[in-house]
């Protein structure tokens, strides 16, 4: 194959123990891709699984059934019967995931939340500093503020910190959940920027984005993900 | 960086294979298996009497286990079975290549001892034979864990409990092990307390790239710091799982019910 | 009078092999504290029960018995000690190293070195090096089975980090053959170097705690240290006031309560044979006179 991400009859079921056992389908029979320089976006209405499938593909949500495959060093690795192990080394070297709330830890420096990704892959302290700063001040986030830890950030100030998060590594799989949801269309405009950037570097990314205006800028194709609703 | 060599190294650092103890009828844990790997964190969750304390002792060799083994991977290479280790064998290890980090400082510092002699104690028992050295390494480990050097002297039983913990974390670092054990390692301080001491083990083990097993009934623990987890009930590991998954996709009852217990932030 | 009906040195024929064992044992293993069963004697724990017990058991009627208290033969606990196997043992004392088969000490090495054939008998109170830092008894068996002595350097840690130097000025651990480290009961570590490689059987008895130990005759004994704060010896900076003496371990004497003091050896055999060898101090020897007030 030469998609980045490759989905085949993926299935999703919660069952609720602690409402005596009802059983929630989220979806069935998930089937798309994308490949390398590509931006899939999602589309359909609220609790159709969009933010499901997403995080099927990160492998925060268990897979039922179906297989999600992943290029991962070149070789496909299927997400939905990966080990532990072999989902963090994904995520730490293939997926990115920019989800709407940024969950940092506390005390913890935005400057230096935004670094990590890199510094977790080897890059030296200085230099991942330095392109975290570029990335924030890209993202109109003044500079006084990068010392501080983004919990004491308004909601917009947060996602932007997030974009950053998510956007600074070169991973070449991106998963973009409403990244521009709170944003004002200054900022709105630098994400649509940094996503046609990831796309010229060849990532490959499946987004989800309410707006039409931005789906539009950034979506190469649109899935349908009604198709795939599996609620009765 | 030391993190991404060793997540990314095959061999299992610390092995368990059907573990199991029983007092008398009772089983406090029973067939407990998973390999752990270099750099890796575990948390191992669950409430009071679900025993994980006992597989924490198990795993640490205090404890015989009644059936099972543990084997762990020597700094030779050689995987070998814990309980095929002398006693001299298997203190060594506890003093060099292993850390424990008790949920009482008391338990785990000498309380009328300097701060430094307590970072110290562990590089005299491997040989250290110089006061200046075994000193400016003592205080190299309190900056790292944030403790004012000025106060290296001072024996913990006149610091704060948030204080001790960070010492107790310091003492046991300070032979550059590569496992730690961490028994329920923020109960009994306060919320804010907490969030520096997680911030800090956070940020040392990834630094280190030490592997850890952490007990704790505390999810947010266990979210902040462990890659993996395992959900234990009755003696036995109900689910288990990389720990964003086990804790937003729960799948077994008791599992949902420990995360819906959890308070929103 | 020789009391009939005492056995010989006090205790009855099996304790003394009881005694002996242990004391055999120590001997195999250098510096290791052997447990033994230590009985009631007639003085309260403290004043050398652990002493006078190897004492009753290696003493044979040719002995020749000398017992000195912090170096002295001429204090109350060492008249006593002396007398006491006087009675019991008939055995023949004397106040001079020397001539002394088996000496009794309580905190002091003689100053004369000691000779082959000779026993130095040591009065201990705590045979324990490791107790004040580890006060469970399994545990330093444990450490002292595993050589596990880490926690003898914390002790000197404590004092260079507190004082600026080793301030542990008696009862300096030793380590003893390479292997045990050993608390050498409460002498001066002046003292530790005589120890080493030392002529004499040196036997140990803690009769409180029932351990005996032992140094057989030239063995090593290393004081414990760190290599940028080396074992040092400590003694007054001063000849002693009645011999003149200028290496021996001196008592510090006050004189009057206006400040005034002396420093005398504390090894009264050692102190009086220089004085009958014609070596002088600054003060004669003879009864301190109360000086007239100005």
């Amino acid at each position: 194959m030469t998609a980045m991400i490759e989905l085949a009859n993926a299935e999703k079921t919660f069952t609720m123990h602690l409402q005596g056992g009802v059983e929630l389908p989220v979806v069935r029979g998930v089937s798309f891709h994308a490949d390398p320089g590509e931006c899939v976006v999602l589309s359909g209405p609220s609790g159709a699984g969009k933010s499901s499938i997403l995080k099927m593909i990160f492998g925060n949500y268990r897979c039922d059934s179906g297989r999600i495959d992943i290029r991962h060093h070149g070789k496909v690795i299927d997400l939905a019967t990966a080990e532990p192990r072999q989902v963090l080394s994904i995520r730490r070297s293939t997926i990115g995931y920019v989800s709407q709330f940024l969950r940092a830890v506390p005390r913890v420096a935005t400057i230096d939340v935004v670094a990590e990704p890199l510094i977790a892959n080897g890059v030296p302290r200085e230099e991942a500093r330095e392109r975290a700063g570029k990335l924030l001040r890209r993202l109109n986030i003044p500079e006084r503020l990068w010392t501080l830890p983004p919990s004491t950030f308004s909601g917009g100030e947060q996602q932007r910190v997030n974009i950053a998060r998510g956007f600074i590594s070169d991973l070449p799989i991106l998963l973009l959940d409403e990244p521009t949801a709170s944003l004002d269309a200054a900022n709105r405009a630098v994400v649509v920027e940094l996503i046609a950037e990831k796309k010229t570097k060849g990532v490959a990314m499946v987004a989800i984005v309410h707006d039409d205006e931005i789906r539009h800028l950034i979506a190469d194709r649109i899935v349908d993900v009604t198709s795939f609703a599996a609620a009765a | 960086m030391s993190e991404l060599a060793s997540l990314d190294n095959d061999q299992p650092l610390l092995v368990a294979d059907g573990l199991a103890k029983n007092y008398g009828r009772l089983a406090a844990c029973r067939d407990v298996s998973f390999a752990l790997y270099p750099g890796e964190v575990l948390a191992i969750v669950g409430e009071s009497g679900s025993g994980k304390s006992t597989l924490l002792q198990l795993l640490s060799a205090q404890l015989a286990p009644s059936a099972g083994r543990v084997s762990y991977r020597m700094r030779d290479g050689v995987l070998r079975d814990l309980a095929e280790l002398g006693e001299a064998e298997r203190r060594f290890l506890f003093r060099t290549d292993w850390g424990f980090v008790h949920q009482d400082p008391a338990q785990g510092l000498r309380m009328g001892v300097s701060a430094g002699a307590n970072v110290g104690e562990r590089l005299m028992a491997v040989g250290w034979n110089h006061y200046g050295r075994i000193r400016d390494t003592a205080s190299t480990w309190l900056e790292r864990v944030e403790i004012d050097v000025g106060r290296i002297d001072d024996a913990p039983k006149t610091y704060s409990g948030g204080m001790r913990q960070r010492l107790q974390i310091a003492r046991n670092l300070v032979t550059e092990p590569r496992l730690v054990f961490m028994d329920e390692p923020t109960g009994g301080l306060d919320v804010s307390v907490q969030a520096r001491l997680l911030d800090l083990m956070r940020n040392l083990v990834s630094e280190l790239g030490l592997a850890a097993i952490v007990v704790t009934h505390d999810l947010a623990v266990a979210r902040l710091l462990s890659h993996r987890v395992m959900v234990m009930k009755g003696g036995r590991v109900i689910e288990t799982g990389l720990t964003d998954q086990v804790l937003d996709d729960p799948r077994e009852p008791y599992t949902q019910l420990l995360v819906s217990s959890i308070l929103p932030p | 009078m020789n009391a009939p009906t005492y056995n010989f040195a006090y205790l009855d024929e099996q304790t003394k092999r009881m005694i002996r064992r242990a004391i055999l044992k120590a001997i195999a293993i250098p510096g290791y504290q052997v447990p033994f069963a230590s009985r009631e004697m007639p003085m309260p724990y403290g004043w050398g029960t652990g002493g006078v017990q190897v004492t009753a058991a290696i003493l044979g009627p040719e002995d020749v018995l000398k017992v000195i208290d912090q170096g002295s033969d001429d204090t109350t606990n060492a008249i006593s000690i002396r007398k006491f196997f006087g009675k019991t043992a008939g055995v023949a004392t004397t106040t001079s190293t020397t001539d002394a088969t088996v000496i009794q000490t309580r905190h002091r090495i003689p100053e004369a070195s000691l000779h082959a054939g000779q026993v130095l008998v040591y009065q201990v109170p705590i045979p324990e090096p490791l107790r004040f830092l580890e006060p469970r008894e399994t545990e330093t068996r444990r450490m002292h089975a595993l050589a596990e002595y880490g926690l003898m350097h914390v002790k000197l840690y404590e004092d260079i980090a507190r004082f600026g130097h080793i301030a542990t000025a008696y009862a300096y651990p030793v380590k003893v053959n390479a292997r045990y480290v050993m608390d050498p009961s409460p002498t001066p570590k002046f003292d530790n170097p005589k120890m080493d490689n030392c002529a004499a059987l040196q036997l140990f008895g803690a009769g409180r705690e029932k351990r005996i130990y032992a140094i057989p005759p030239y063995t090593t004994v290393v004081s414990l240290d760190f290599e940028d704060h080396p074992f040092t010896r400590y003694r007054f900076n001063a000849p002693c006031a009645l011999c003149g003496a200028d290496n021996s371990y001196l008592d510090e004497i006050v004189t009057d309560d206006k400040g005034g003091r002396m420093f005398v050896c504390s090894d009264t055999d050692f102190c009086e044979q220089r004085q009958a060898a014609g070596h002088h101090g600054t003060e004669s020897a003879a009864p301190h006179k109360e000086k007239a007030h100005v």
